[in-house]
């Protein structure tokens, strides 16, 4: 099936980057649904990968309006999420990396939770009616999201020397792919100059703020910043994506149309 | 995405249109027989998620608001409603989804919250507006959940997530029952 390719325009990247980036995110917590250590989780992970679905769903339809607004060609979500190749992708790179053990998932759904609330907060007041709208939902489910992980955090944390290690390396492996949530480029210039959202890099105190006050009891602190940066909002992605875009897309590219 | 409305939880027998209501009325007591399908006892309306209803030409528009970004229950919901009110010879009906105002659990009716507790789902208390700037990092200290079987205030939270996003998993330590709290939010 051919892709598609994507208008340029920076408030269709501006979305596409929050809409990939929930998308990515629940394709790896859906990978533990039948998988988690204990039932209830295996539940709480295949929920909260649902409300990351629905979110996706939603900021990708809106990209594809915007692009026929914009006098485009409009795409529908299901075009955007199965007929993209992986350059066409815009997700932070964090969210695309293996799903890893417990304490990286949680470590991760705490980092990409606290963000997305924040994000999610701003975009309550978007220029971009049917966002903002999209948000006063979504910031509901991201403060639950967040709630389940801090504590998990702080169990893990605090908990056996075995859990502890593993926070701890946890937090060693995704460190350096959080600092490209908070790099601004001209995506987000634009964005906010058209009050279609903030900067992200304007949301880097609070977050850090947020993320602090969870490792501290957990027993860590905030590593120092390191030089590395990943490309995943601009296109460059991972090894990773591209396993998981086929999995996801291998239905649709090979029957394509097909439907329940 | 469409979904066989014969997926839907099987609807009771909508009430005849009662004499002298109008179609609008009538529109109304139709959807107060539709169910939602994860939790089949309480209706559409009590829910809350039916914001309003409108004609516009020969359609009957129904106003929907989702209650989470994801609920699978979502399109099923909307075929039911669209199924009973051209049962009933309303139609022909389309449905608008309306994201804003964000559906919250405030919106359920007391006749809704009763049905629920009746079902074995404690209902949601009013929400928190506090929680909008959470540093909180452990399970915050609830107040305990009366269990609906026993009455018993000796219960704990098992999960934050229970079998679908809207509910929590509890437990009553007293009757040693699982059981479930419709979330505020």
């Amino acid at each position: 099936m051919q892709s598609i390719t994507v208008s340029s325009h920076p408030s269709v990247q501006y979305l596409l980057r929050i809409g990939d980036t929930c998308l990515i995110l629940a394709q790896r917590l859906a990978e533990w649904c039948g998988h988690a250590p204990i039932v209830e989780e295996d539940i709480a992970l295949s929920n909260m990968a649902l409300d990351l679905v629905g979110q996706a769903r939603a900021v990708l339809t809106r990209a594809g309006e915007l692009e026929g607004e914009l006098g485009g060609a409009r795409h529908g979500e299901d075009e955007l999420a199965f007929l993209r190749d992986e350059r066409d992708f815009r997700n932070c790179t964090l969210v695309e990396l293996p799903r890893g053990d417990f304490a990286v998932t949680m470590l991760r759904n705490l980092a990409v939770a606290i963000f997305l609330k924040l994000l999610w907060q701003k975009l309550g007041g978007s220029s971009d009616g049917e966002l903002a709208a999209i948000a006063g939902k979504a910031v509901k489910e991201a403060s639950y999201h967040q709630e389940h992980a801090a504590g998990w955090v702080v169990r893990l944390g605090d908990g056996t020397a075995e859990s502890e290690a593993r926070l701890k390396a946890a937090l060693d492996l995704l460190w350096p792919y959080i600092a490209e949530i908070f790099e601004s480029d001209a995506v987000d210039a634009e964005a906010e100059a058209a009050r279609l959202g903030p900067r992200w890099s304007d949301l880097r105190d609070d977050w850090r703020a947020e993320f602090a006050a969870v490792l501290a009891p957990a027993g860590l602190a905030l590593p120092a910043e390191r030089p590395f940066r990943s490309t995943g909002k601009s296109g460059r992605h991972s090894e990773h994506l591209g396993y998981v875009l086929a999995e996801m897309q291998h239905l649709q590219r090979t029957y394509p149309g097909g439907v329940w | 995405m469409t979904i066989d409305a014969a997926f839907g939880t099987p609807l009771p027998a909508p009430p005849p249109r009662a004499a002298g209501s109008s179609r609008l009325e009538h529109a109304w007591s139709v959807l107060a027989t539709v169910l939602d399908p994860e939790v089949p006892v309480v209706s559409v309306v009590d829910l809350g998620i039916v914001r309003e209803v409108i004609e516009e030409g020969e359609s009957l528009v129904v106003v929907v608001t989702p209650t989470y970004s994801g609920c699978p229950a979502t399109e099923v919901i909307e075929a039911s409603i669209v199924a009973a009110l051209d049962d009933a010879g309303l139609g022909p009906t389309r449905i608008r989804m309306q994201r804003a105002p964000a559906w919250t659990s405030d919106w359920i009716s007391a006749e809704g919250r009763a049905r629920l507790r009746g079902y074995g789902i404690v209902p949601p208390g009013p929400v928190d507006l506090a929680r909008g700037a959470p540093l909180r990092f452990v399970p915050r200290a609830t107040v305990p959940l009366a269990c609906p079987r026993c009455e018993s205030l000796d219960t704990e939270r098992l999960a934050a997530f229970g079998s679908t996003a809207c509910k929590a998993l509890w437990r009553c330590r007293a009757c040693g029952e699982p059981f479930e709290h419709f979330k505020p939010i």
